[in-house]
């Protein structure tokens, strides 16, 4: 684990661009977020490290309040204003946390953008969509009125929406809901971003608009060449978009691997719980579905050892008290935290 | 008095008729809105043309003293000096509402922007905002005008700075619960995430927001301060010598109210229709506007 008492925000040595290999588009070391509130601290994210290449795509997978929409949020430095955050987000080797916050806004919208997930509130209603698309080219690019117009509706087509010179006249509640998401889509691209976000940004949508946008964002990921980051609580979603997937649960991540080795050959007992839970056609009618017994922890009040001993079917004595630690198993990245894995028998 | 400072809950007025009514009970039920609009509409006309119409000067002695209205002649009587009713009523509406519409809009803009940077910024700028607030609204506000009016000599300046100083605190609020509604919504969130300063943040997304209903408020604002200022006038502590007054004419005619009850009733008709009006046209707009009942 790097020391991260450093002040200084340039590349760190180990991710300094050198001969052999350029700074990891992403690197995200021990990000912590906590929330001060009346009941205690509440420990939304709580030692998170991960890492992402250009043009890769990271799913995060996890429950409600497993704390994936916060380290979003903490990432892009728009965590709630009362919140403690510590830990490390390197942009192309640059710590965003150390920056002052003028220079730390040039990267928001601009190197990396976010969709959010109910794109009705996300768009500001007395607002005509021309000004949505325009303002991030206008103010991080330079753009004059007309060249910004121009590119918004260049952005609306190729977001697959018709007629664009007429949508950037209308209001967003003349639009539908797939529309918007799209013009919230086509808002994140607008200045060419090296990282997309996307905080469950299909949830809010019926399920063949959800195929259609998400097959969108492939395409647009493809062409750009962008990296994107994708959260959602539904691992269909991920499947076959993602080239990695994280697990989270209570804060922190659970599980790691590249997609196929996650599905194929996961080790922690909560990626296992999650996977079960998936509906099965194949099974015989009525027979019931798998669910994880319990809720998640509340994390004002997380117990010792592994958070997700309570509701783990194969909970040893140990995992009540002593916490699991992420290692490595193979060699291509797929790491997890679980004394009593699926698949192997338990590590001394 | 520290309860008028507060306006008044919108009545469940005309614009509750069920949707289930019938076409001509809804329309009727908008009578009372467009004589409201019709009278503010008609008033303001009146008033800003008042120099070019065929009436006389306010302070004119144009015929003997205390005459009722008449049909050939000043048509609503003269007063105990023999000045037109009339021309004092309309020289008294423009004295009025200049006044009142000076020191809402003051009030707005100083006490709205505080309200914008207490609602956004929360914390130690809240406290604070909130605790000068409270100081100021604790002032029992007629006192404080009379007070007012006797220690410096009164002007139309200082009654309209002084009203307006009265009512930046109501404005600073209402506006902060407003701001801090349209704070959590996404969009604002979308706006950090897209590298958005705070000064472009809460004037370009969120007052446009919470723009109409601080504008709805100013209007029953209009409407409380009218009154406060006939009352002020009524007791002889408000509009300075020259200009005419609506509290003024009912103070002087007041104790002849058995013998010529048409010099107090006229000028305290105006002043009833006039707040009646504005506080029917706000309700109706604050109904309109109240963001969490409407859709956007």
């Amino acid at each position: 684990m790097n020391p991260t008492t450093t002040t200084d925000p340039r590349p760190g040595p180990e991710q300094a661009a050198g001969p052999d290999r350029p700074p990891p588009l992403l690197h995200v070391d021990d990000l912590r977020c906590h929330l001060p509130t009346r009941r205690g601290l509440l420990r939304a994210v709580d030692g998170v490290t991960l890492t992402l290449e250009r043009g890769q795509t990271l799913g995060i997978a996890g429950e409600s309040g497993s704390g994936k929409s916060m380290l979003v949020r903490t990432i892009m430095g728009i965590a709630p204003r009362a919140a403690r955050v510590s830990g490390e987000v390197r942009f192309d080797g640059v710590d965003l946390r150390r920056l002052p916050a003028r220079e730390a806004r040039r990267y928001l919208g601009r190197h990396i953008a976010m969709v959010f997930q109910d794109p009705s509130s996300a768009l500001n209603p007395v607002v005509r969509i021309e000004r949505h698309l325009t303002e991030g080219p206008r103010h991080h690019l330079g753009l004059s009125r007309a060249a910004a117009r121009e590119k918004a509706v260049q952005l609306l087509e190729q977001v697959g929406i018709p007629e664009p010179r007429k949508r950037l006249r209308q209001y967003p509640h003349q639009l539908s809901g797939g529309m918007r998401q799209r013009v919230t889509i086509a808002m994140a691209l607008a200045c060419d971003p090296a990282l997309l976000i996307a905080d469950e940004s299909t949830t809010a949508l019926d399920v063949t608009v959800q195929k259609q946008i998400l097959d969108l964002l492939q395409r647009i990921q493809r062409d750009r060449d962008m990296a994107v980051i994708m959260v959602s609580h539904d691992l269909g979603v991920l499947a076959g978009r993602t080239d990695r997937i994280a697990v989270m649960y209570g804060g922190q991540v659970v599980e790691e691997a590249p997609t196929p080795t996650l599905f194929a050959h996961h080790r922690h007992r909560y990626t296992a719980a999650l996977l079960e839970a998936i509906p099965d056609t194949a099974r015989p009618r009525h027979s019931a579905l798998h669910t994880i017994p319990g809720a998640p922890p509340d994390p004002v009040a997380l117990g010792p050892g592994c958070r997700f001993a309570p509701r783990c079917a194969a909970a040893l004595p140990r995992c009540s008290t002593d916490v699991p630690h992420l290692e490595p198993a193979g060699d291509d990245g797929h790491r997890y935290a679980c004394f009593a894995p699926t698949g192997l028998r338990e590590r001394p | 008095m520290s309860s008028v400072m507060q306006p008044a809950p919108p009545t469940g007025s005309a614009a509750e008729t069920p949707p289930t009514a019938s076409r001509a009970a809804r329309r009727g039920a908008k009578l009372p809105l467009w004589v409201g609009i019709g009278w503010i509409a008609g008033l303001a006309l009146v008033a800003l043309l008042a120099d070019v119409l065929p009436i006389a000067g306010y302070d004119e002695v144009v015929g003997a003293p205390m005459q009722g209205p008449q049909l050939t002649g000043e048509p609503l009587g003269t007063d105990a000096i023999g000045r037109s009713v009339l021309s004092r009523i309309v020289y008294g509406a423009r004295a009025s509402m200049a006044v009142g519409l000076t020191a809402a809009v003051l009030g707005l803009v100083v006490g709205g922007f505080l309200g914008l940077l207490a609602g956004y910024f929360r914390g130690v700028v809240e406290a604070t905002i909130d605790i000068l607030a409270e100081v100021v609204q604790a002032f029992p506000p007629l006192l404080f005008l009379i007070a007012l009016a006797a220690a410096l000599r009164p002007s139309l300046a200082s009654l309209t700075l002084a009203l307006a100083a009265l009512i930046i605190p109501s404005f600073a609020r209402m506006t902060k619960g407003s701001v801090v509604a349209q704070s959590s919504r996404e969009f604002v969130l979308a706006a950090r995430a897209m590298g958005a300063s705070h000064w472009r943040i809460m004037f370009r997304e969120i007052l446009p927001n919470a723009l109409m209903s601080i504008v709805a408020f100013s209007v029953v604002v209009m409407a409380l301060l009218i009154v406060i200022e006939g009352s002020l006038s009524f007791l002889g502590f408000g509009m300075p010598m020259p200009y005419p007054s609506w509290g003024g004419m009912v103070a002087e005619a007041k104790d002849r109210i058995a013998s010529h009850p048409s010099l107090t009733f006229i000028p305290a008709f105006f002043l009833f229709m006039t707040v009646y009006a504005l506080n029917t046209v706000g309700d109706h707009l604050r109904r309109r506007f109240d963001v969490e009942q409407s859709q956007l």
